[in-house]
């Protein structure tokens, strides 16, 4: 371990004691600001040449960002753990039998979420809940299944404190996942996020105006394109954190993104862009992840000693790694710019197709790079289009058209959109507030979501303009907690200072209504 | 432009995606010109073809309007969508209830304009003014659609007699049908046109399955809409029994209405609720309230 500063180290205590004093920072929060805290005292990876310039830097001019994973990674980022072996086989860990009955499956869940890591200390993933529960529905009588259903997902509302955590539902109908449905909607709250993964002819109308009722509501779920994800990740896959699509019984183990507005401005035009800067780059991203991943591999310990892990609920043969970027629409308008050409990205179709170059170079890239702890997705990172930090300025999520830049018409935004979600098997989605009327016309969005999917778009978000819950990036908050936050109180939710700093930086109140 | 040919419309505006004209997601064409005259009506300047007295372009602040002579050799307003604004300067001044603002097009290029959406959208809808005026334009545009796949709507004011377009029935999926008032006197106050036509439409519509929705404004400050919607709902129930249809239910208000007749508050939500009451209990059941 390499020595640090006595005045780093002061600078770290000074935070610690601001941590501890904080008026806005509930218990449990103070708990995870704390231990980052330590952990950032740590210097223990073998960091590429050239990192430090990119990496720690303001966000005007950062190139390459780790989303705070910390200096001594002791967990993938992202969990993924297969509950169904979990519910058939209990836990000799946590000593639990195999549940019996509806009681004891929702028990069951609620005992293990409290024991899955993740970068948020919460369990990001929370199961295909339709699929889990649905064994179970007949044990008990239809009025207690729906109560005790809800009664679990009030139970993670208020105990998994942050959004990030996901459940799925989907394709096929199921009594448990309609449940799940009319729960949601009643309850309109922010955690677990949700995502019903769709396929035309499996999934019916009527399960999925249901869902779409509920995601006027309470702004999920959200739609995953079933038949896409499942070509590129197999059956065995699930939607967890904002959007991410991973291998079912193991995850992520790291996530960095490449700001691309910022190297953009590095490259004196598209050619040097897209030949020197760029690569560059993604050369000392690729080096950072893969020294991660070997820490996280190799030192950390995780891979022996978990009970994730020994109880065979997850694999480190089923870990991959997510190549995260944000700011195309920057880097383009950029570019564009220093060449002395017109366009911009969303509206102009030199613009995209440039868009489209950029993402054919970060694409190549990322397929000849190998990392030999990757293998379930063939030795590669997957390309993710990262959503965004409450503290970015000025940098668009992923491949989003910046909000106040939306196409008039919703088509022609669909039409950008359908030529960049097919690069990003580990997630990409775009949202959409909607028009009340809609309320009266859930078919409307039944219809655009069909179209979109045949389109190769991957993931979809709605929510009613006048809605509480509202999607931010890809995770949810409650318009309310927000202004109790913003007035100096506490709130439950750690997401929800997230929500209130993109709120502030991001523009995301302002997003076009459809 | 005060003619058109009998294959072209005078089309004043397509929305890509509507969630409000008809089933799921469509596009929605309008088509320029009425034949009467509702004094709640929300886009007056739809209901008439321009004149061409040119005031709008005098009066547009982007320059984005002409007055030159056309192929034919009479005047017309050209209109520059580059150049416009979007202000609406012309339209709120125009004294015939017209817009410069639009174009003559032939099915085919409407269609073109229509394929963008594919596969987005369901079907087409058309709209007006009265777009019952432009019957061989619409048989032909839905037939192109058909083609496609898509479903077609008519949306009318039941003033013309659908059993004089057989042929355009045969290519659409139905008609959204407005019923402004029940009684005659009470809609000839409203429109300037009686309503024989309009139920004679409602029945020959509705025994053919051809109905796939009525609708009723709600105006209280115009007729008394309880005792119009229960006579409606009786004269119709025949009908619906063998073919079902929606029944939507609108408030009229007052935004877009010409400033004459504006001067009203739209009916609250308890009373179209009551309005609902009174026709689910005859046996209807999908009833939209907006």
């Amino acid at each position: 371990m390499r020595d640090i500063s006595m005045e780093r180290v002061n600078t770290t205590r000074q935070e610690i004691l601001d941590i501890i004093k904080s008026p806005t920072l509930t218990h449990e929060q103070k708990m995870v600001c704390l231990a980052g805290k330590a952990d950032s005292l740590l210097e223990v990876m073998d960091l590429p040449e050239g990192l430090d310039e990119l990496l720690n830097a303001p966000i005007e001019t950062q190139c390459i960002c780790d989303l705070n994973e910390g200096h001594a990674p002791m967990r993938p980022r992202y969990i993924a753990p297969d509950y169904e072996k979990f519910l058939k086989n209990g836990s000799a860990f946590l000593q639990l039998e195999p549940p019996t009955d509806l009681f004891e499956a929702l028990n069951a869940l609620l005992i293990i979420y409290k024991h899955v890591p993740s970068i948020t200390n919460y369990p990001v993933y929370l199961g295909q809940l339709d699929d889990l529960l649905e064994p179970y529905i007949d044990t008990v009588d239809e009025k207690t299944a729906r109560k005790l259903i809800r009664l679990f997902l009030l139970q993670v509302d208020r105990t998994i404190l942050d959004s990030f955590s996901h459940a799925d539902i989907g394709p096929k109908p199921t009594r448990a996942g309609l449940y799940i449905l009319e729960a949601e909607k009643e309850l309109e709250d922010a955690v677990p996020n949700l995502s019903l993964k769709y396929e035309e002819g499996v999934t019916d109308d009527a399960f999925m105006l249901s869902a779409i009722d509920c995601a006027l509501h309470s702004a999920k779920p959200s739609f995953a394109n079933h038949l896409m994800f499942r070509r590129e990740l197999t059956d065995r896959y699930v939607i967890a954190s904002c959007y991410n699509g991973l291998p079912l019984g193991g995850g992520s183990y790291t996530l960095c993104r490449l700001i691309l507005g910022n190297i953009a401005k590095r490259a004196s035009g598209i050619e040097d862009f897209k030949t020197r800067e760029l690569p560059r780059v993604m050369e000392i991203m690729a080096a950072y992840m893969d020294e991660r991943i070997r820490f996280e591999v190799e030192e950390s310990g995780f891979f022996e000693h978990n009970f994730l892990i020994r109880e065979g609920l997850v694999e480190r043969e089923r870990f991959t790694a997510m190549f995260g970027l944000v700011g195309l629409a920057e880097a383009v308008n950029i570019l564009l710019e220093k060449e002395g050409r017109k366009g911009r990205f969303g509206h102009d179709q030199a613009a995209n197709d440039l868009g489209v170059e950029i993402m054919e170079v970060i694409d190549a890239f990322n397929q000849a790079h190998v990392n030999p702890y990757c293998e379930v997705t063939g030795g590669h990172f997957l390309l993710h289009a990262q959503v965004g930090i409450a503290s970015d300025v000025g940098v668009t999520p992923g491949t989003r058209i910046p909000i106040g830049e939306e196409p008039e018409e919703l088509i022609d935004q669909l039409l950008v959109l359908s030529r960049f979600h097919h690069y990003f098997p580990s997630g990409t989605g775009d949202i959409f507030p909607i028009d009340v009327t809609v309320h009266r016309n859930p078919e409307y969005v039944l219809d655009i979501i069909k179209g979109a999917f045949r389109k190769d778009l991957r993931y979809l978000s709605f929510y009613s303009s006048d809605s509480d819950v509202i999607r931010v990036t890809g995770y949810l908050v409650k318009r309310s907690e927000m202004e109790k936050l913003d007035a100096g109180n506490a709130v439950l939710q750690d997401t929800t200072a997230l929500g209130l700093g993109a709120s502030k930086n991001g523009k995301i109140l302002e997003r076009k209504v459809r | 432009m005060k003619k058109t040919d009998k294959t072209t419309a005078v089309v004043n505006k397509i929305i890509p995606f509507s969630s409000v004209d008809g089933p799921g997601c469509r596009t929605a064409i309008f088509l320029q010109g009425c034949n009467i005259n509702c004094r709640y009506c929300h886009n007056p300047e739809t209901r008439a073809l321009c004149s061409a007295c040119g005031d709008c372009v005098r009066a547009c602040p982007g320059g984005a309007l002409q007055r030159a002579r056309a192929a034919g050799g009479g005047l017309r307003i050209l209109w520059d969508r580059e150049k416009c604004l979007g202000c609406d300067t012309c339209i709120r001044i125009c004294p015939h209830g017209a817009s410069p603002k639009v174009r003559v097009m032939t099915p085919f290029q409407v269609m073109e304009r229509v394929r963008r959406q594919i596969p987005f959208i369901r079907g087409i809808s058309v709209s007006g003014g009265e777009c019952m005026l432009y019957p061989e334009f619409l048989t032909e545009l839905f037939t192109l659609a058909r083609q496609e796949g898509l479903g077609t709507l008519i949306d009318s004011n039941g003033t013309i007699p659908f059993r004089d377009h057989p042929d355009l029935l045969e290519v659409s999926d139905g008609v959204m049908l407005d019923i402004k008032a029940f009684d005659s006197g009470d809609h000839e106050r409203i429109t300037d046109a009686p309503n024989a036509l309009v139920l004679d439409n409602a029945l020959f519509l509705g025994e053919r399955g051809k109905l796939y929705e009525v609708r009723f404004v709600i105006a209280p400050h115009l007729y008394d809409c309880e005792k119009s919607t229960e006579a409606a709902g009786r004269f119709l129930r025949d009908i619906y029994r063998d073919h079902p249809f929606r029944i939507k239910l609108i408030a009229c208000r007052p935004m877009g209405v010409r400033k004459e007749y504006a001067d009203f508050r739209s009916p609250s939500k308890e009373y179209l609720e009551r309005l609902r009451e009174v026709l689910s209990r005859m046996g209807y059941r999908e009833i939209i309230m907006i």
